[in-house]
């Protein structure tokens, strides 16, 4: 049992890395992802919110929005999944909301660290993204739990390896016009076809 | 506002301040569409609808929201629209929408549609916003198209699934995989910067100083 979740777990973050094989949170891993402090901070809320998130779409989907899901309201017929989007990302506002209230009054270190970016991530497609294949995955609760940290810990390590990477290449001689934009991109896509690599595994 | 200062806010961002290469926004949804050019515009004219619509809402009631539930009130507008680009293509296209899968729905997150509200039509009128909207929209599309271009000429050797090259022509799996749209993009920026030269990234640290012509009679090396 426990190496069912195992499995899902591992290929969340290698096979199908959210970040390097699906390519979501694109426009902040690239854009702050020059110093490995910042990336690890910012990995590091990813993980907390995806892992907090995930399930609980879960839940809302399974109970509330999916088709036959209201019985249990006595309305077997209704069919909810219109307004999937928008719940969801009601719930990771409000969770995000949430976490930042509850890190400045109880872990005052870690909130600091984090800064800026906690809101930020409101906004990050890695979230909705997880959320969304969450969905399309057909999981159940525990599985999605399982998933939700897979997809924020392979966000977080894609994240840091960039950075590391960058930091590396601060002083070498790249052309003009590729100097920082640009050969992060290619970066990127290199790294992309390299975790292509773990697509032929099987768990 | 006069008609040069209108053209200037819609043709602006098509090259110049291109969202993806100069405003990094909305990269997300644009490697993994890019594959096929008829995905590929179905997501563009999606995208270029819901930024051009949501920054025309938004500045329309721009005075009525208040600055601390002005984001949560942004995403309604923008999921609202989003929603309702997702059910139309899902009743006149079910196939194209089948493969957009859930690219559609980022499109709530797709930083473009925030940034732009954010940044435009939070402070400027209906008409000017809607304008900005469109332009964004358009240049976004660009990039896009441009990338679709390559990826299925040269990768699949045709373009909307009709055949160019013809049978000699081998495929290049490479330029199928998702990944290669990172380096397309990436020399496009390359391209672009070539021609705006103030766009280029200053270096992070000043190289130090040193002698223009070494002495070689005393047989050092200055570096």
């Amino acid at each position: 049992m426990f190496e069912h979740y195992l499995n899902i777990f591992i290929n969340t973050v290698f096979i199908e890395n959210i970040a390097l094989s699906l390519f979501l949170g694109m426009c902040t891993f690239l854009a702050i992802s020059k110093k490995i402090d910042a990336a690890f901070g910012l990995g590091v809320a990813v993980i907390v919110v995806c892992a907090i998130t995930v399930p609980l779409n879960n839940l809302i989907y399974n109970y509330v929005l999916r088709e036959g899901a209201l019985t249990w309201a006595g309305l077997p017929n209704t069919n909810l999944e219109f307004v999937e989007l928008i719940s969801y990302i009601g719930v990771i506002a409000a969770a995000v909301q949430i976490l930042e209230m509850f890190l400045d009054k109880y872990i005052p270190a870690l909130y600091n660290a984090l800064g800026v970016f906690l809101p930020l991530i409101t906004v990050n497609c890695a979230i909705l993204g997880a959320s969304l294949f969450m969905v399309e995955k057909d999981l159940m609760f525990t599985e999605s739990i399982a998933y939700g940290l897979g997809a924020g810990v392979g966000w977080a390590m894609a994240i840091v390896i960039l950075a590391g990477i960058r930091e590396k290449l601060k002083y070498s001689d790249i052309p003009e016009g590729l100097k920082g934009l640009g050969m992060t991109f290619i970066i990127v896509g290199l790294m992309s076809f390299g975790f292509m690599s773990f697509g032929g595994i099987s768990l | 506002m006069s008609l040069k200062q209108y053209k200037e806010v819609l043709v602006n961002p098509l090259i110049k301040e291109n969202p993806i290469t100069l405003q990094i926004l909305g990269i997300c949804s644009a490697l993994a569409v890019t594959s096929n050019l008829n995905v590929t515009l179905i997501m563009c004219i999606a995208l270029t609808s819901v930024v051009s619509l949501s920054n025309l809402f938004i500045s329309i009631i721009r005075n009525y929201i208040p600055s601390s539930v002005r984001i949560i009130v942004q995403m309604t507008i923008i999921a609202t629209l989003v929603i309702l680009v997702d059910e139309l293509l899902k009743a006149y296209d079910y196939e194209t929408s089948k493969k957009l899968s859930v690219f559609v729905g980022l499109i709530i997150t797709n930083c473009i549609v925030m940034g732009r509200a954010e940044a435009f039509a939070m402070k400027e009128k209906p008409f000017v916003s809607f304008l900005d909207g469109l332009g964004n929209g358009i240049g976004y599309s660009l990039i896009l198209i441009g990338v679709a271009f390559i990826r299925e000429l040269f990768g699949a050797g045709t373009l909307f699934g009709i055949p160019i090259f013809g049978d000699w022509y081998p495929t290049n799996n490479l330029l199928l995989l998702p990944p290669s749209s990172f380096i397309i993009i990436g020399l496009f920026i390359w391209l672009i910067r070539g021609y705006n030269n103030d766009q280029i990234e200053e270096d992070e640290f000043d190289l130090s100083k040193h002698s223009v012509s070494p002495d070689l009679n005393k047989r050092e090396l200055n570096v």
